[in-house]
């Protein structure tokens, strides 16, 4: 079986590169554009491994985290922000919200798969 | 492995185009008296958008320039850098610069680095102008590895709650192991009792020790995620160092229980519902596909229209099934139709949107104050119409500022009060849309019109009445503007306006009252695809009159009809005299051997009208308009063509031509 990751991002371009990337590397990839719509899709399916963008309309990352916490499928599943800060109180925040590590932006391919391999094992 | 990205540019700049338009939009709804804390949020996570997408597809100086942006509405957002309107004047022109830079990258060129530099150094300022701690991306300075080191030792106690942030030691120790050869001892805590272990909960702790010649920050990054969840400590081993090696860590096995994150299996069906894609409301889909699509389906009209005819000619009773297959055929083809019609339409706000940065601009250029108000945005039109109608909009929109709308001093004087207002509305009336583009201003002067339109050797008799001398502001090269600003005055006149919707098959209609405002106002079927058309008949032949120039259809008196001269003939129409023209001596077919009835159409365009004598009139129908230059080629008096339900080819009449034409001989 394959390996579901959901890829959230309100950019369509990162969005698909995300995908294109975890697909070449033999992933499964679903797709949202923001956490809202990653939320409804988490509860319905349970991804091994979740992207999450920060910023985004109606649901940021930072919810989406602390939101899929909360639900027992997702309790220790690794929860990575992408991010385009490196600062350590946005590192906080992102520990504080439940979220398991970040990427961040620009990542190129290789690194994005390195880091997912790493996680996923 | 290398994977080329740029299969992702389009999309990216599509996204970046947007974002910079949701930016300019937010800018300019940004008011310093009252800023609200989403707008901000808005135009933040565009920029921020863009700088991402920026720094992932290679373009590194939209992400740099980006990135001062990003830094500058940071300061804003969290307050810790007040909105002027200084500062959102500032963002306007970086937003035109990264628009700049992104068309630069995407059409391969070089950017206009002058006009980008000088915005960088505004934004670098106005950063400057306030010492904020910058976001950079720099970490804590690294030691280098003492000398004598031959790897790391590292005590590393993680928190209970380690697994709840979806982290797990053995990721830690694998990527430890990816830079040299990892020992590990697990330890458990002496203490804890089997009462006091949570499932959950991570109790065990590690001494590590990692033969490598990396450096500490490397070994570092591999706790980055754990840092403040975890006890670490990171000591040189050194060579002198002789303690016994400990467990070798392989492929990530190691004798750890699993969290208990594998002890709850969920039981989940294979029918389960794949939900990818759900709740996406909308695809990005090329619009030539979409042409495709269309043109198909008025192939299918066409078809449908053929077999709508057959069918009325067999005998009810004996196909019944047929006819009863063919009526439902008729109501699915007109619902498709109209349904694939509707993926075409755009609302209005895609031309409107760009106006509020227009006007902004100009009136600042101008020294005016004007207030842009838009109705009725949401209103709904075909893609191609809407392209094509954004020129000459802006143009009206350039005009009304630049002429129509007096200065402070003026309004206050004239009792007005001192800001001026433009109004863009638009509405849906019948098949058309209807456009008005109004303001408040000093209105048309008539006697400047006249004289000017006489200095330029047009006819303008005093007589004239109010709406044709208006008219003459249509007339190629005419411009009352005293002065050629560089707002509205750039050469391309009203008559190009005017050009522009009549090719659209739209109508323009002008209304001024002087000292109270202009207003102008567009018609336009809303695709110009499908064609409401009468169609009529000269000998054998249909021809198609487009039913936004009908005015009325009548048959004349003989004794109204008269010739003037040897050949031109015009026909008394309610006190009127129109010209008249019989549409086979037009088109060049013989005339009908019978033809007493004087059956003629009233067509009007430009505010001219035209008598066409036809032979009969055949009825009302909507038409798929086929391109006759693409196909054919160019028809005089024509504008298109279609094809009848008996598979026959009519041709569709140009009116404007027609009474353009016309006109000067019967006048001459």
């Amino acid at each position: 079986m394959s390996l579901r990751i959901l890829a959230v991002d309100d950019s369509a371009s990162m969005r698909q590169m995300v995908a294109f990337t975890l697909q070449s590397a033999g992933f499964e990839v679903t797709e949202a554009e923001d956490g809202q719509v990653a939320l409804n899709l988490a509860q319905k399916e349970k991804f091994k491994l979740v992207l999450a963008d920060v910023n985004m309309p109606n649901m940021d990352g930072l919810t989406l985290v602390k939101n899929l916490r909360t639900l027992p499928d997702y309790k220790f599943t690794p929860l990575l922000m992408l991010t385009t800060e490196s600062t350590p109180e946005k590192k906080a925040e992102g520990k504080a919200a439940g979220a398991t590590g970040w990427l961040v932006k620009p990542f190129n391919p290789e690194q994005l798969i390195a880091t997912i391999r790493k996680v996923l094992g | 492995m290398s994977l080329d990205l740029s299969r992702f540019h389009q999309t990216f700049f599509e996204e970046s185009f947007e974002g910079l338009d949701t930016m300019e939009s937010a800018l300019l709804r940004l008011d310093p008296a009252s800023v609200e804390a989403e707008t901000i949020n808005t135009i933040f996570r565009a920029a921020h958008s863009i700088k991402g997408g920026g720094g992932t597809f290679g373009f590194t100086a939209v992400s740099a320039f980006t990135h001062l942006l990003e830094t500058l509405l940071d300061q804003m957002r969290s307050g810790s850098r007040p909105v002027t309107a200084e500062l959102v004047d500032l963002l306007l022109r970086s937003v035109d610069a990264v628009r700049e830079l992104l068309n630069a990258a995407r059409d391969g060129r070089p950017a206009n680095l002058d006009l980008i530099a000088g915005h960088q150094l505004a934004l670098e300022q106005a950063l400057a102008g306030k010492p904020v701690a910058a976001s950079s991306t720099g970490g804590p300075a690294t030691e280098p590895p003492p000398a004598a080191a031959r790897g790391w030792r590292i005590r590393f106690v993680p928190q209970p709650g380690l697994f709840r942030s979806g982290n797990d030691p053995l990721r830690i120790l694998r990527e430890l192991a990816g830079l040299g050869s990892l020992s590990a001892e697990a330890q458990l805590p002496e203490a804890l009792s089997l009462a006091d272990t949570q499932p959950e909960d991570s109790h065990v702790s590690w001494n590590l020790e990692l033969l490598s010649s990396a450096s500490e920050a490397t070994v570092r990054e591999a706790f980055a995620w754990v840092e403040d969840e975890c006890e670490l400590q990171i000591s040189p081993l050194l060579a002198a160092d002789t303690r016994p090696a400990l467990t070798l860590i392989q492929g990530g096995k190691a004798e750890t229980p699993p969290p208990a994150a594998s002890a709850a299996p969920k039981a989940r069906a294979g029918s389960e519902r794949r939900s990818a894609g759900e709740g996406t409301g909308s695809i990005r889909v090329p619009t030539d596909k979409i042409d495709v699509l269309i043109n198909l389906v008025g192939e299918l009209v066409i078809t449908q229209a053929m077999l709508a005819q057959t069918g009325a000619n067999l005998d009810p009773v004996v196909n019944e099934r047929l006819l009863t297959a063919l009526a439902q055929l008729d109501r699915n083809t007109r619902a498709l139709q109209e349904s694939v019609m509707g993926i075409r339409m755009l609302p209005m706000d895609f031309v409107f949107s760009r106006f509020p940065r227009l006007v902004h601009d100009l009136a600042g250029k101008l020294g005016k104050k004007v207030r842009l108000e838009t109705v009725g945005a949401d209103t709904e039109l075909d893609k191609s119409v809407i392209e094509k109608i954004a020129d000459p909009l802006t143009h009206l929109v350039r005009n009304a500022l630049d002429h129509g709308i007096e200065t402070a001093a003026e309004r206050l004087a004239a009792g007005k009060p001192e800001e001026g207002v433009i109004t863009l509305r638009a509405s849906h009336r019948g098949g058309s849309i209807v456009i008005e583009i109004s303001d408040d201003g000093r209105g048309l002067s008539r006697d400047r019109i006249l004289a000017k339109a006489r200095s330029q050797g047009l006819d303008a008799p005093d007589s004239l009445a109010d709406a044709e001398v208006y008219q003459l502001i249509f007339a190629p090269g005419f411009s009352t503007a005293e002065v050629v600003t560089d707002v509205s005055g750039r050469g391309v006149g009203m008559d190009v306006v005017k050009k522009n919707i009549l090719a659209l098959n739209g109508q323009v209609d002008l209304g001024s009252r002087p000292g109270q405002g202009t207003q102008v106002t567009i018609r336009l079927p809303l695709t110009l695809a499908i064609l409401d058309g009468m169609s009529v008949a000269v000998g054998e032949e249909v021809f198609i009159v487009p039913l936004a120039a009908v005015v009325e259809s009548l048959q004349a008196h003989p004794e109204d009809v008269k010739t003037i001269g040897h050949s031109a003939r015009v026909v008394r129409v309610r006190n009127e005299m129109v010209p008249l023209m019989a549409l086979h001596d037009l088109v060049g077919l013989p005339a009908a051997t019978e033809n007493d009835r004087n059956l003629c159409i009233l067509i009007e365009s430009d505010g001219r009208k035209l008598a066409l004598g036809v032979d009969d009139l055949l009825g009302q129908q909507q038409v798929v308009v086929k391109n006759l230059e693409s196909n054919y080629r160019r028809v005089p008096n024509m504008s298109g063509a279609t094809i009848l339900g008996d598979g026959r080819v009519a041709l569709i009449l140009d009116a404007g031509e027609l009474v353009r034409r016309l006109q000067p001989a019967v006048a001459a």
